[in-house]
């Protein structure tokens, strides 16, 4: 009866993968580094959140978001009020002129706390606001978009438009936000302090877990019914529709899951960083993001965590020791992924790897048409060329 | 605030500040209008718009240095030379660019949108690796700064009469290249049916590459043009991609028209506001208002009926 | 260097000896101690696990090479190496050559927290010399508090701040604004202000003070104060209002590439810098900035500042010459370059009283240490700042400066100044 459920919901190949991807952010990583780069690694996680997300919106949806750095903002920012207004403390605010409030507020001559950041004095508001917030605008954003048929270029440029608003319209109203420095020098949650070694490692793996629990989610809708007709609408949008099918509600459901995610990384985020910045909104985080779910493989839940920590850790190996070299790979980067590989590296791993490992083992064990972690190339071809 | 002013005074100010309106106008159709006919015409969003724009601006700034040492009789007309130049050098990287990647994309649009993005990045440290990271200082001849007096209180700057002036001549060009001559027909024509075009003879390929270079040529012009008004750097060009491509959408794919009437609407939005209200509150403003009316048309304000 | 004549003292050690009463606390560059290592044994110097060795000391530099903030931060990076190559041809601190480890922050405030992690954590450096703009700054500042790091801050920010792990070489706020307003109010009979800055914190608090010393202790007034987002480029509007309200002084706090827009839109909207009204005062654009607006649209602007390229003294001729030497002729040095520059030397100055590269031991030796730098005399306050001069200077059509005016004391620093929150 379980196994029975459970081969329904995972392949025994996508069981694999989950079991390594598992052994990697659990005990590889761990054991192998120290808490400094670990720290680093569970940064690197937070934006595979959002990969997570834009793999079921673009690569099984053809939702392309340039926008995703809203909803990871929005998440952060939601973490980081609360931690600040733990932080800022009369005590701790004592020469201010208003003690009692964040610093930039009082540097910025505010003498109360504006109305809607006094919620975020509850943690559990926080924590529910963190998702809400986020699938909320989703939802705005989708509605008006999706239910008059908005689609493709149009939709990721004007998400894009929305991630430099939201960019701007927070440095500017530096008095409630804390402006370009952001939202900084965050110590506590519930007393505990976030920036000890301790908790820095406590918080990756609570940040490992709860991205596990995005990916089974995120396989869970693929698996589903939903998931099938994603790609199907992807495909031919127009049949699907004629099918009786309300594609408009799917759609926006599953962009909300992606802003979902992409909340839940930011407020992840901010506690193992200790602060936000509208650096993390604008544009160019938000077209970062959708690249590393581009090397990982468009179709891959999985590819997309590993595009994520391969993109990263290279960033910051390189621009550790070639800073103008960089930007050129980067680049590079963007360009072959989509002339050369757009399967990613979950496509290397399906189309190159599994084939060989298979020949060696005797092949054909009975998983002929088994779906790899990431469908099969033509199913790609067809989704690049809708 | 206007009760210090006579009526005079205050008709003077609001022709100036009408002035500075059209002069943004301007200055948004230049920027949009190379990305509007690739977009338009070609369905390809070209994220390294503004690093286009920027290799007009470098152009100009060669250009201006070789005057000085070669010919300094001649400097004031060199910004003449240098648009043409502009023109030329980000026409040709454009029609390069075309040939090494975009044409293989024209079936992923979304695709083009990441791999142009990647460009950017290239061209942005390409030229901070060649330039150097700072701005460099364009000198701008001497009569094209200052101002030019309307009557006794209108004052209206010259290299703003300037970027309107070449803001009409270019669009009329276009205009008159898209609609009067052959190869604008043959460009219409591979926008509506490109198997039908082909099958009549025109050389597709061909017309694509054209629109592309030509998009991205005009970029350069419009950098050029740009020195007069703004900074010249490596980074620069991030900073016009925001207001071009809201100029582009708001207008609506595809239509000249269009274009004209969102530029048009946007500057003169945000070029009232900024008198009334802090720049920043405008800029926002305006933003908000222009994603606002999208989400209720986000067609734009005007679209041509395609067939799928 | 400069043709303009005004009444200043030498930078002679009798000023010093009124100023700081007493010169044995001075410290001049380009003076070798010859300092030997072997006197200063490792084990005693170093009892924190900082990287020092026998013969060598790391420090950490971290500035943005990449993005947009990189246009700026160039010119600091620059300093702080010609800075060591200096210090280590003199031999080096305590008789150990400084090794750098440079780091890029890419512009990106996460990135500049991750790299100063980076540095104190993996690589415990003595000292890191670093970031520029406020935001950077707010996002390492819990990172050396809790690692208990050493930063030099190069450039002149808003104050509001005093933390135990940073030395400010910059001006604050008030050290650079107050001496420029009472002059411009004194010297040319200035009544009216129009303040217009860039809409980050900086700009917003500078602001802030300016507008409360024009209006509580001038008793002049401000008709205006404008804030234009970052890499804005349109200023035709603005420029209309100022020429409705016909102010005295435009006082802009404007940065990075909006400068050029907005003075080449200036001189274009026919706002003559270079006539006696009105009078533009800044703040923020240095011989760096100007680099890029071009000397002929900057041509006639006031800057008020600590540093100037043209000072005529000769530890700024020779500054100037070496940084010219290592990095072009056509290279310029602003307010910023020269704070990145003295950093390693108020470092070394601060190591080699304390006869120790630990943290707590330099931070404990700092307060009182003098130097005579570039820009005059300075001495570090007890709140991390420096004691400087502040100078008027007017930009000239070849994008230097004629110093117009400076004060004849040091300006204390006053980071949480009182009648001004």
């Amino acid at each position: 009866m379980l196994i029975d459920r459970k081969s329904r919901f995972l392949t025994r190949e996508e069981m694999i993968g989950f079991a390594i991807l598992a052994v990697v952010i659990f005990l590889v990583l761990p054991l192998a580094l120290d808490t400094f780069r670990l720290n680093l690694f569970g940064k690197y996680l937070t934006y595979a959140f959002v990969a997570v997300g834009l793999v079921l919106c673009w690569g099984a949806g053809g939702i392309l978001s340039l926008g995703q750095g809203v909803f990871f903002g929005l998440g952060g920012y939601g973490m980081a009020m609360f931690l600040k207004l733990e932080a800022s403390t009369p005590e701790a605010t004592a020469i201010q002129s208003t003690p009692g409030i964040p610093d930039f507020m009082d540097w910025n001559q505010l003498t109360a706390l504006p109305w809607w950041w006094e919620p975020f004095h509850s943690l559990a508001f926080t924590m529910i606001a963190v998702v809400i917030v986020p699938v909320a605008v989703a939802f705005i954003i989708g509605v008006a978009m999706f239910r008059r048929r908005v689609g493709g270029v149009y939709f990721a440029i004007i998400t894009q438009a929305l991630a430099a608003i939201l960019t701007i319209l927070i440095i500017g109203q530096q008095g409630f936000t804390g402006g370009l420095n952001g939202i900084t020098d965050l110590r506590t949650l519930k007393g505990w302090d976030i920036r000890s070694d301790e908790a820095k490692e406590i918080l990756y793996f609570v940040n490992g877990a709860l991205l596990f629990a995005c990916l089974f989610v995120a396989q869970y809708v693929r698996r589903s019914k939903l998931g099938r007709l994603l790609i199907a609408m992807r495909d031919q949008e127009d049949r699907v529709r004629f099918s009786g099918y309300d594609v408009a509600s799917f759609k926006v459901f599953v962009f909300c899951l992606g802003a979902a995610f992409a909340g839940i990384g930011g407020a992840m985020f901010t506690l193992q960083v200790g602060f936000m910045s509208p650096t993390l909104v604008g544009i160019v985080p938000s077209i970062e993001m959708v690249i590393f779910a581009a090397v990982g493989g468009r179709l891959s839940i999985i590819g997309a965590v590993y595009g994520t920590l391969l993109v990263n850790w290279a960033k910051t190996t390189f621009s550790e020791s070639f800073p103008e070299l960089w930007l050129f790979g980067l680049g590079a980067l963007f360009i072959a992924v989509v002339m050369a590989f757009p399967n990613g590296l979950a496509g290397l791993w399906s189309e190159q790897i599994m084939p060989r490992l298979r020949k060696r083992t005797g092949g054909g064990n009975g998983a002929p048409a088994s779906p790899a972690p990431v469908a099969g190339l033509s199913e790609v071809r067809k989704a690049a060329a809708e | 605030m206007f009760a210090d002013y006579s009526m005079g005074e205050l008709t003077a100010i609001f022709a100036m500040q009408g002035f500075a309106g059209l002069i943004l106008f301007s200055i948004f159709v230049l920027m949009a209008l190379g990305l509007a006919i690739i977009f338009g015409q070609m369905g390809v969003i070209n994220m390294a718009h503004g690093e286009f724009l920027i290799l007009g601006a470098y152009v100009t700034y060669i250009t201006s240095h070789v005057f000085q040492d070669v010919m300094p009789g001649l400097f004031s007309i060199y910004f003449f030379v240098a648009m043409i130049l502009a023109f030329i050098a980000s026409g040709a990287l454009g029609m390069f660019v075309e040939w090494a990647l975009i044409r293989h994309l024209y079936k992923r649009p979304l695709d083009t949108l990441l791999a142009t993005w990647g460009l950017s990045l290239i061209l942005q440290q390409a030229y901070r690796s060649i330039f150097g990271a700072r701005e460099v200082g364009v000198t701008i001849p001497d009569w094209m700064m200052g101002s030019v007096y309307l009557t006794d209180m209108i004052e209206v700057p010259i290299n703003g009469l300037f970027v309107m002036g070449l803001t009409v001549i270019i669009f009329a060009a276009v205009g008159a290249l898209m609609f009067r001559s052959t190869w604008g027909r043959s460009m219409r024509a591979v926008v509506q049916n490109r198997t039908m075009a082909e099958g009549v003879g025109i050389d597709s390929e061909k017309i694509d590459r054209l629109t592309f270079g030509l998009g991205c040529g005009i970029a350069g012009v419009a950098g050029s043009a740009f020195t007069m008004i703004g900074s010249t750097g490596p980074t620069a060009g991030q900073q016009y991609i925001v207001d071009t491509f809201l100029v582009v959408v708001f207008g609506g794919a595809g239509s000249l028209l269009g274009l004209v009437a969102s530029a048009f609407s946007i500057s003169q939005a945000q070029s009232i506001l900024e008198f009334f209200l802090s720049g920043s509150m405008a800029k926002v403003l305006t933003l908000l208002a222009v994603v606002g009316i999208l989400m209720l048309r986000p067609q734009g304000l005007f679209t041509l009926k395609l067939r799928k | 260097m400069t043709d303009f004549t005004k009444p200043r003292q030498p930078a002679g050690p009798s000023r010093r000896a009124v100023l700081a009463g007493g010169a044995a606390l001075t410290a001049s560059l380009f003076t070798p101690k010859g300092l030997r290592a072997q006197d200063f044994p490792t084990a005693a110097v170093n009892t924190t696990g900082l990287a020092v060795t026998d013969d060598t000391v790391t420090v950490g530099i971290l500035h943005s090479v990449t993005g947009t903030m990189a246009i700026s931060e160039t010119g600091s990076v620059q300093a702080e190496k010609l800075a060591i190559e200096q210090i280590n041809a003199q031999g080096g601190v305590l008789g150990r050559k400084i090794q750098f480890i440079q780091e890029d922050g890419a512009s990106d405030w996460p990135t500049f927290a991750e790299k100063a992690r980076k540095l104190l954590v993996n690589d415990k450096v003595a000292s890191v010399m670093g970031c520029w703009t406020s935001a950077s700054r707010k996002a390492v500042l819990p990172v050396f508090e809790q690692y208990n790091g050493m930063l030099y801050y190069p450039t002149q920010y808003e104050g509001l701040e005093q933390s135990p792990n940073v030395i400010y070489t910059g001006q604050e706020a008030t050290q650079q604004i107050i001496a420029g307003l009472d002059w411009v109010s004194r010297d040319k009979g200035a009544e009216t202000f129009y303040l217009i800055g860039s809409d980050y914190i900086w700009p917003r608090t500078s602001h802030k003070i300016a507008r409360k010393h024009i209006e509580n202790f001038l008793g002049k007034k401000v008709v205006g104060e404008e804030y234009y987002p970052l890499g804005h480029t349109q200023f035709n509007s603005v420029i209309n209002k100022i020429k409705l309200k016909k102010p005295d002084v435009i006082y802009a706090i404007i940065v990075g590439g909006s400068n050029v827009a907005f003075f080449k839109q200036l001189k274009a909207a026919g706002i003559e810098m270079t006539e006696e009204k009105p009078i533009v005062l800044s703040i923020s654009t240095s011989e760096d900035e100007i680099l890029g607006v071009g000397g002929e649209n900057a041509n006639g602007m006031f800057f008020s500042a600590k540093y100037f390229q043209t000072l005529d003294n000769p530890i700024n001729q020779k500054f100037v010459s070496d940084f010219k030497a290592m990095w072009g002729p056509e290279s310029v040095v602003g307010e910023v370059t020269h704070n990145a520059y003295i950093g390693p030397w108020l470092w070394k100055l601060a190591v080699e009283k304390a006869g120790s590269f630990d943290i707590d031991k330099v931070r404990a030796a700092s307060p009182g240490l003098e130097l005579d730098t570039p820009a005059g005399m300075v001495r570090i306050h007890e709140n991390h700042h420096l004691w400087s001069t502040t100078r008027v200077g007017r930009a000239r059509d070849d994008g230097q400066f004629d110093v117009v005016f400076e004060t004849a004391d040091l300006v204390e620093p006053d980071p949480f100044p009182d009648g001004y929150q």
